[in-house]
């Protein structure tokens, strides 16, 4: 299969391109990229007026199988995925069992090889059964494919078993991604502590919970010089600890998720369990924050941490309902209205933290569209607006955080190793 | 009633958050016209004939639920009265079911108490039928702020530009949160006090002054608010000891004498006799807990009969 994509403003942050190029796909690979490509072809796209850029990779995705596959699938989540712009997810272990050992990574593969629609990347987890307790083997679990490891959900608390994972990981060469929070800090919280949670009246989580944990998990990589990745990044002062670990050369990587820079503390007024989310929405100035970590790069990754959860589990009393947000159809779209026409990121620093440098950060061969690599690719309008609604949604839960929210940017197509995957 | 033209748009009561300045001056103003007929010989008026109220508690409660039982009688409606310890997801049934059962039962009004905050918000927004807020969790008590409201109305036959301390455990109490939105907006200036740990982060952006030196807070007051003291409990937030508490914070007989002399003296009840207040205040001449208590019934009166009236309205509307 051939697809010529004619017209389209081309942008790949790998090889510094911002431009109106014509792109070939073969088969699984793209074949060419240039001005006015002519050639025959079994498909030919014309992306005249839309932006043309990497598949996301998003590394941050919850798909719920094995074991809760009524929140979400590997299937379902792909769908989703496919739709919201997104070629490759890196799937996070805490399923039911925990993916801890080398037959749960199987099986687990197993499903994806029949079911997934997009590109599946596993995360083990660090210990066994997310417990926080005992390693899990790290090489068994790289030997099967992991190719990073995380008790997301969870922080692993003991810093003796955290200096081990990361040995062990830079030995292996697997990334750790840590989920950074002093449950003892956060205690039974529910949203941001301040105003908010006063005027909600309800248990508040202060942001200190947050970056004392990042404090600890990059002193203990840089101990050691290894490396480490910082998940859902949410308050000021975490995006100040590792702006200053990044100057002194620590080797860590930070990711927030759109929730975080979309939306605050603020729009949970109305008790809102969609918009319950760990780390709790934030304020004004911590928004403010992680946008200038955005910009000025000390955040290196935009994911989802898609988070379905059924309506039985949200629909419920605030401080009964779980956390999380679906995200993968509306990143794209959130990021886009939020960071690009505020113009506070071009569409090189958006394919950069979307998609070139979660593949550098997980050391996979995506996020680029240089002749030879994977054809994954998506096609946007950039300016046509939308409106979230639930009865949209691929995904098998509805639990989004932007339900009701005009957005602009709408993905047309979306082309996973060559194939069409999605088309709006 | 009042010359001014009605205009109450509101199915639910779910805090004084969400009402406007009129709203509430409309509830007190009917609640006022409703307070004579307590003390008519026969004590009923038909308003709300034909009409069913359901007390939904999730939390143990008398006097609150008393109290919207008699002015829900008062006005000729038929209650129902649904106790439940278990909280939902616990087991047994969710509150949005349970409110749909009762919406299909084919009542007309939820009064609802429950230990989460938020919890009226959410079965509001999943039943057609009107809601009032009897308490959740640490949020609001929207009708005894009304009713304190009220009785500082009576009392001083103005609201505005009052100085009512509140005193006690702020970051928990339900009952601050109300006040300090329905006082704020009728013009009063407020002023809370508690020792440090009990005063939530970012209060004073609600717009109050805030202090830990009870004899501060009592100086100037036209009024005092003096919050329940609940030692039992069981929460991982340090707490003062008790005696302590009460040498610090206690409203006495000595440090009243340090404040106005008129000074009103409230309590949201039940008391704690010793333990926030001293028996002589409670019993005194600036205490007017009693009368708040009788206040209540005109108030939740006014509440069951507009929120009706709007889900009356409604129903028109759906029929033209």
């Amino acid at each position: 299969m051939r697809i010529l994509i004619k017209n389209g403003r081309v942008v790949d942050p790998a090889n510094k391109i911002d431009g109106d190029m014509d792109i070939l796909t073969e088969g699984v690979k793209i074949s060419r990229v240039g001005r006015s490509v002519k050639t025959d072809a079994d498909m030919i796209i014309d992306a005249k007026d839309k932006i043309v850029m990497p598949g996301i990779v998003d590394m941050h995705v919850h798909l719920r199988e094995p074991g809760r596959e009524d929140k979400e699938t590997v299937a379902t989540g792909t769908k989703a995925a496919a739709k919201g712009g997104v070629t490759s997810v890196l799937a996070m272990p805490n399923t039911l069992p925990a993916i801890d050992c080398a037959e749960g990574v199987k099986a687990l593969m197993d499903i994806i090889n029949r079911t997934a629609v997009v590109d599946v990347f596993i995360s083990g987890a660090i210990t066994a059964g997310r417990s926080g307790r005992e390693l899990c083997d790290i090489s068994g679990l790289k030997k099967e494919g992991v190719i990073a490891i995380s008790d997301d959900g969870s922080s692993v608390d003991s810093d003796e078993i955290m200096l081990k994972a990361l040995e062990k990981a830079k030995k292996e060469r697997v990334l750790v991604i840590c989920h950074s929070e002093d449950k003892g800090l956060s205690g039974k919280g529910v949203v941001n502590l301040g105003f908010t949670s006063t005027r909600l009246g309800l248990r508040g989580i202060s942001n200190e919970s947050e970056y004392k944990r990042i404090e600890r998990d990059i002193k203990l990589a840089e101990k050691i010089d290894a490396s480490v990745h910082i998940a859902h990044v949410s308050c000021a002062e975490s995006v100040e600890i590792i702006r200053k670990a990044k100057k002194r050369g620590v080797r860590v990587t930070a990711e927030t998720a759109p929730h975080y820079f979309a939306l605050s503390d603020e729009d949970l007024l109305d008790y809102n369990t969609n918009m319950r989310v760990n780390p709790p929405l934030r304020s004004r100035d911590d928004i403010n924050a992680v946008k200038q970590g955005l910009k000025d790069g000390t955040i290196d990754v935009i994911a989802s941490d898609h988070a379905p959860h059924t309506e039985n589990e949200k629909e419920i009393e605030f401080e009964y309902a779980e956390s999380g947000s679906i995200g993968l159809e509306t990143e794209v779209a959130v990021a886009i209205t939020e960071l690009i026409h505020p113009g506070l990121l071009d569409w090189r620093g958006l394919a950069e933290k979307m998609a070139f440098n979660p593949s550098r950060i997980l050391n996979i061969e995506k996020g680029t569209l240089a002749a030879g690599a994977s054809a994954d690719l998506i096609i946007i309008s950039p300016d046509k607006e939308w409106t979230v609604k639930k009865e949209d949604f691929l995904s098998k839960s509805k639990n989004s955080a932007f339900l009701g929210r005009r957005l602009k940017g709408v993905v047309e197509y979306t082309l996973c190793k060559g194939e069409m995957v999605y088309k709006s | 009633m009042t010359k001014r033209k009605a205009n109450w748009a509101h199915k639910d009561l779910l805090g004084l958050e969400y009402l406007s300045k009129e709203d509430m001056e409309l509830l007190l103003d009917t609640a006022d016209s409703f307070r004579e007929i307590l003390d008519r010989k026969i004590k009923k008026v038909p308003a709300l004939r034909g009409k069913t109220v359901v007390n939904l508690f999730y939390e143990p409660s008398t006097r609150t639920r008393v109290s919207f039982e008699v002015a829900a009688k008062r006005l000729s409606a038929d209650v129902i009265n649904i106790a439940t310890e278990t909280s939902s997801v616990k087991k047994g049934e969710t509150l949005n079911d349970t409110g749909k059962n009762i919406e299909a039962l084919k009542a007309d009004i939820i009064v609802v108490r429950h230990n989460c905050s938020g919890a009226a918000a959410m079965l509001a927004r999943n039943v057609n039928i009107s809601v009032v807020n009897a308490g959740d969790g640490w949020h609001e008590h929207p009708t005894q702020g009304l009713l304190d409201i009220f009785t500082l109305k009576k009392k001083f036959g103005r609201v505005e530009g009052l100085n009512v301390s509140i005193v006690g455990d702020i970051a928990h109490s339900r009952v601050a949160r109300s006040n300090i939105w329905g006082l704020n907006k009728l013009g009063a200036k407020v002023t809370v006090c508690a020792p440090d740990i009990l005063i939530p982060p970012g209060i004073d952006k609600m717009g109050v002054g805030v202090t830990d030196d009870i004899d501060r807070a009592l100086k100037g007051a036209d009024a005092v608010n003096v919050l329940r003291m609940q030692f039992e409990r069981d929460d991982k937030d340090a707490f003062p000891k008790q005696l302590e508490y009460f040498k610090n914070f206690g409203i006495t007989e000595e440090r009243l004498k340090k404040a106005k002399r008129d000074i009103v003296v409230m309590h949201p009840g039940p008391i704690n006799r010793g333990v926030e207040i001293s028996s002589g205040v409670a019993d005194g001449a600036n205490s007017v807990i009693l009368e708040q208590v009788t206040n209540g019934i005109a108030i939740r009166m006014a509440v069951l009969f507009w929120v009706s009236q709007a889900t009356e309205k409604k129903k028109n509307e759906n029929i033209n």
